[in-house]
């Protein structure tokens, strides 16, 4: 039997059930995209509070939407218009957000372990949207969603992250998920952000400095977003930057025919992949965000839907008694 | 509780006669087959349907589209249960708009499950009408729903259950009423089912 999941916290300490469970259920909320009334009222009377604690643009709205497509409320708190500005501490924003009764939390943190820390003090479901160079578990769904549909499979496929993987929480928790259903992942990047202890955090890891080594017989390319905060000299100039790694359609070559690009957006074109390939025929980033949609309402559905385990509603209750 | 079986409802060849009538009723009152669809519902309506357009294709020459159709979104239970029901995928590949369409399910009972299904309907466009049809009526109404053809009508009591068995999905092909009965003492702990 599947254990129930309190929490969405990251993708490593989830089994293979857990996530296969998830992927599955994604798929009728794909097919939902497509329906011409997107509005269901399976958690009609649900508040889902979004914290988010860090800028973001995509992932907030994502899971803003998916929550309103099943029919529930949200909460909003964005960094730049909260109390944090004024030195409130994470724990006393949460607490304040809970008294308000939400059924949920999405949080997105700067710090890792943050989502963590408030789940272990609340009494709600915490889904962690993203936590400093942690894990980002809903864009490792979605990847692998949008791989699986075109592949028929994870395992077995070689799929090549190119970009700042110290620093990547999305490089970290899709490498934790390929990992877990047997792909083999290869890691590239400038040396400072492609350190050896990354290539250990999954079985079948391959690391290399060379983008052109990493992409031969590649089934999959992550490219991900460069921060351009990091680029800088003398460490790094942005030149040297595309010159060596950005992904061009000659170097796309190079990996299988059917190869599938990702980029978990924002993209900068012209920086970490040239715009010819971003639009091009092998590029998924369209499909990763309706995916995103799908795997955001699969999460909230089973998370956040239902009576609270501990406080069953009154009408179940009642029958537990009449069938007693 | 335990389950017993107290009686066989239909068999094989009933079943298949019923259907072949339900096929037949279901095209006179329609005007023929035009703009006429089958949504079968998840997961005994499924077969039901299929097999039914089947047989309209043998005796009236058309084809008439068959979905499927998932309620688990739509059902009025979920905020008072714990673990979410999975969610399986609907399948209607027809436009749903000014289409004449027959719902199929194996069983009408309280009418809740219909009460969704209409629900699922309208989100995929606006039918010109829609009718129910089931292969046993076994009553307990509790929402004001009528099937508009039923194979078979059972008087039964809310400790019975009417077990539909068909070859697509469970080993064996009959229907049977079963009843629940108290185990003896020192052994009632348990669900409701």
């Amino acid at each position: 039997m599947l254990q129930r999941l309190s929490h969405l916290l990251g993708i490593e300490s989830l089994s293979n059930e857990q996530i296969a469970f998830f992927l599955d259920q994604s798929k009728p909320f794909q097919e939902f995209q497509r329906y011409p009334l997107k509005k269901l009222a399976t958690l009609r009377g649900k508040t889902v509070a979004v914290a988010f604690f860090e800028a973001s643009t995509r992932t907030r709205i994502s899971f803003t939407t998916a929550a309103a497509r099943l029919g529930a409320d949200t909460m909003a708190l964005q960094a730049e218009s909260s109390s944090l500005k004024k030195g409130e501490s994470l724990i006393d924003t949460v607490r304040t957000l809970e008294a308000m009764r939400p059924d949920g939390i999405v949080i997105r943190h700067a710090s890792s372990g943050a989502p963590e820390f408030v789940a272990e003090r609340l009494d709600i479901p915490v889904l962690n949207a993203g936590d400093g160079t942690h894990e980002h578990p809903t864009q490792a769904l979605l990847d692998a969603l949008t791989i699986r549909d075109r592949k028929g499979k994870l395992e077995g496929l070689n799929v090549t992250i190119v970009g700042d993987i110290l620093h990547s929480r999305v490089a970290r928790s899709n490498i934790h998920l390929l990992g877990k259903f047997g792909a083999c992942v290869t890691v590239c990047g400038p040396a400072m952000w492609v350190p050896r202890e990354v290539a250990e955090l999954a079985p079948n890891m391959r690391r290399t400095l060379r983008i052109e080594e990493s992409l031969e017989g590649a089934d999959v390319v992550m490219v991900l977003r460069v921060q351009t905060e990091r680029l800088h000299e003398p460490a790094l100039a942005p030149d040297e930057y595309i010159e060596g790694y950005q992904l061009t359609p000659v170097r796309l070559k190079l990996a299988k025919a059917d190869a599938l690009v990702l980029h978990p957006g924002p993209m900068i074109r012209g920086l970490e992949i040239d715009p010819a390939v971003a639009d091009g025929p092998q590029s998924c980033v369209l499909d990763q965000v309706t995916n995103g949609l799908a795997v955001r309402m699969a999460l909230l559905y089973h998370l956040i839907g239902g009576a609270p385990v501990d406080a069953p509603h009154p009408a179940a209750k009642e029958r537990q008694n009449a069938a007693d | 509780m335990r389950v017993v079986e107290k009686r066989q409802l239909l068999s094989a060849e009933e079943i298949n006669r019923t259907l072949q009538r339900l096929a037949h009723e279901i095209v006179e009152k329609s005007g023929g087959a035009k703009d006429l669809a089958l949504v079968g519902i998840r997961r005994r309506g499924v077969p039901l349907a299929a097999r039914m357009a089947e047989l309209m294709r043998g005796f009236a020459g058309t084809t008439v589209p068959v979905g499927t159709l998932d309620i688990t979104l739509y059902r009025d239970d979920l905020s008072t249960i714990g673990p979410q029901p999975v969610v399986q995928s609907t399948n209607i590949d027809f436009v749903v708009d000014d289409r004449d369409l027959v719902v199929v399910d194996d069983v009408l009972y309280t009418g809740r499950t219909i009460r969704a299904a209409m629900n699922g309907l309208f989100d995929l466009g606006r039918p010109k009408r829609i009718r129910l049809c089931v292969l046993i009526d076994r009553g307990h109404r509790e929402l004001p729903v009528e099937a508009s053809f039923v194979g078979r009508t059972v008087q039964t009591s809310d400790t019975e259950i009417v077990e539909v068995r068909l070859r697509e999905v469970d080993s064996e092909e009959r229907v049977v009423l079963v009843d629940r009965v108290p185990e003896s003492a020192g052994e009632r702990a348990g669900g409701r089912d």
